[in-house]
């Protein structure tokens, strides 16, 4: 395992973690101020965004049956929402990423915090572990239609599947940054097993565990929609699915849309929620004096 | 010479056990849906080499190369302008941010009213989805550029291209290669799923085919295939990534050390 693959090389704006930092990962803690001046641009690049959008079917630069300019999308968008069974899609969606992503952290958290305590474990699982993580979790599309069809037990498991190694990673990372003159210190002042595991690897995992559940946040949301797209689970990617066959393609992009707008939401709310729970960590505090 | 071989026994002892486990746990197992590990290798052998090799697996192979190389190249270059211009960077972050939020597989039948169901399609697809890690890793490398190194640069009187590629690259090298790494496995799934959307040859094709006809050995060994061929690909970019940031590393190494 390098260690290029550790948190802060990931997304763009990412609070590294501390041994990430100290590497000279070489972005620093994504130091983000909104003047007004950037988030005029901001928004100008939005506006120029639906602008072409808006313009380039209208202009006929782009067959509008391909491409709805943004108005028409607005509209699909507005007759989704009317729709009660387009919040039910919204929940079954939601549903399975959260049930997925739980049981993808408590799972991965466990494991990795087992490899790290239990002597010997780490070296005899590392080839195993490089082996199973890169599998593509859609390989597993065909077994899991034939083991459970277009139930919601199928796209958990491919949620779980993928986001279980996204946290798993962060983990063994984190708990092999302990610093040992911590633990020889809880050691000998007679700290047991478990007082170790709860003071002095925790603390120390924490903030890569925290990376890997933003990471498994993403990943589990496209396994969720994806799964629901190709196996027809109920949700919004089989809305989208069934929009798409109908050739309702206003109604098809304003889901599209949709989606989008929960990637976003789940990436911000994922980043509050790192801050919040690391906000006595040094990558964190150094931010806000600095 | 021990330390090796305990070294090698570590590696092989879990793989080993595991496989063991599987080939014993179906050994005469007469469920529908697990078929004996010895019947699933026997037809890896059968279905993977010869007509379908040729017909399912380069294709896919070849999509992917296509597409993910497009992707790279693209992304860079975009994130290059992007990141260079402090407020280009701010007008196109939000829609950035937006667009990589979307799930990349939401775009298949997007694309697909586009470019219908041909190999341009899933090339398109593959681009769609690699080029946002690549994008904005490069975009963040590019804008963190040292500015000692900047100005140094900038007082020897070196620009263009060659700023380019000593300084701007290079500096940005390791987080392009972040992006590239998660771009990689974006890549594998987008392939596998533009196939079971609509092809008529390819990996993916062929293992949904495979468990609609209830060939299940055969399926079997298609998900064994993918799990290799994604084995294998993390293998071969991690060699190129330790030939490409060997310098990075071994900074590393020394800024540890001190």
């Amino acid at each position: 395992m390098t260690r290029s693959d550790s948190p802060g090389g990931g997304t763009a704006t990412a609070v590294p973690a501390p041994g990430a930092m100290a590497a000279g990962m070489g972005a620093g803690p994504a130091r983000r101020r909104w003047p007004g001046a950037t988030v005029g641009y901001g928004l100008a690049g939005l506006a120029i965004f639906f602008g072409l959008i808006e313009l380039l079917p209208r202009v006929g630069m782009v067959p509008a049956a391909y491409l709805p300019p943004t108005s028409r999308i607005a509209e699909a968008l507005a007759v989704e929402f009317a729709e009660p069974a387009f919040w039910t899609a919204v929940a079954d969606t939601l549903t399975s990423w959260i049930a997925g992503l739980a049981i993808a952290t408590a799972a991965g958290i466990v494991v990795g915090i087992l490899i790290a305590v239990v002597p010997h474990l780490r070296e005899i699982t590392a080839s195993s572990i490089e082996f199973f993580r890169p599998i593509p979790s859609v390989a597993l599309i065909p077994l899991v239609v034939l083991l459970y069809g277009s139930d919601l037990r199928s796209t958990l498991l491919l949620v779980v599947y993928a986001a279980f190694w996204q946290v798993l990673v962060q983990v063994l990372y984190g708990v092999q940054d302990v610093d040992p003159v911590a633990d020889e210190t809880a050691r000998s002042y007679g700290f047991k097993r478990w007082a170790r595991i709860r003071h002095v690897l925790w603390p120390t995992a924490l903030p890569y565990v925290m990376t890997g559940v933003r990471l498994a946040a993403a990943v589990a949301l496209v396994l969720a929609i994806t799964a629901e797209l190709i196996i027809g689970s109920p949700g919004l990617g089989s809305r989208i699915a069934i929009a798409q066959t109908s050739n309702a393609v206003p109604a098809m992009y304003a889901l599209v849309v949709v989606t989008g707008l929960l990637g976003v939401l789940i990436n911000t709310g994922a980043r509050l929620a790192e801050r919040r729970v690391l906000s006595w960590h040094q990558s964190v505090r150094g931010e806000v004096i600095s | 010479m021990i330390r090796v071989l305990r070294q090698a026994g570590l590696v092989i002892a879990l793989p080993a056990v595991l496989f063991t486990a599987w080939w014993m746990a179906t050994l005469n197992s007469a469920n529908f849906y697990f078929p004996p590990l010895r019947t699933i290798l026997g037809t890896f052998g059968e279905v993977w080499t010869g007509q379908r090799f040729l017909d399912d697996v380069l294709p896919s192979v070849a999509r992917l190369a296509a597409g993910y190389l497009a992707a790279l190249v693209l992304g860079v270059s975009v994130g290059i302008v992007i990141g260079s211009y402090r407020r280009v960077r701010a007008a196109a972050e939000p829609v950035l941010e937006f667009l990589r939020a979307i799930p990349p597989p939401v775009l298949v039948p997007v694309i697909m009213i586009f470019a219908g169901i041909g190999d341009g399609m899933k090339v398109l697809v593959i681009v769609s989805g690699c080029v946002w890690p690549i994008l904005l890793n490069t975009v963040e490398g590019v804008r963190a550029v040292d500015g000692v190194l900047a100005e140094t640069a900038r007082s020897y009187g070196i620009r263009g291209i060659s700023r380019l590629r000593h300084l701007v690259l290079r500096s940005a090298s390791p987080q392009i290669f972040a992006g590239a790494r998660q771009a990689l496995s974006i890549g594998i799934i987008l392939m596998v799923i533009s196939e079971m959307f609509a092809a008529s040859n390819g990996l993916g094709f062929a293992v949904v085919q495979f468990q609609r006809s209830f060939a299940i050995p055969s399926m079997w060994s298609g998900i064994l295939l993918l799990g290799l061929l994604g084995f294998a690909l993390s293998l071969v970019f991690r060699a190129v990534e330790a030939r490409a940031l060997a310098w990075y590393h071994g900074l590393r190494r020394t800024q540890r050390s001190s």
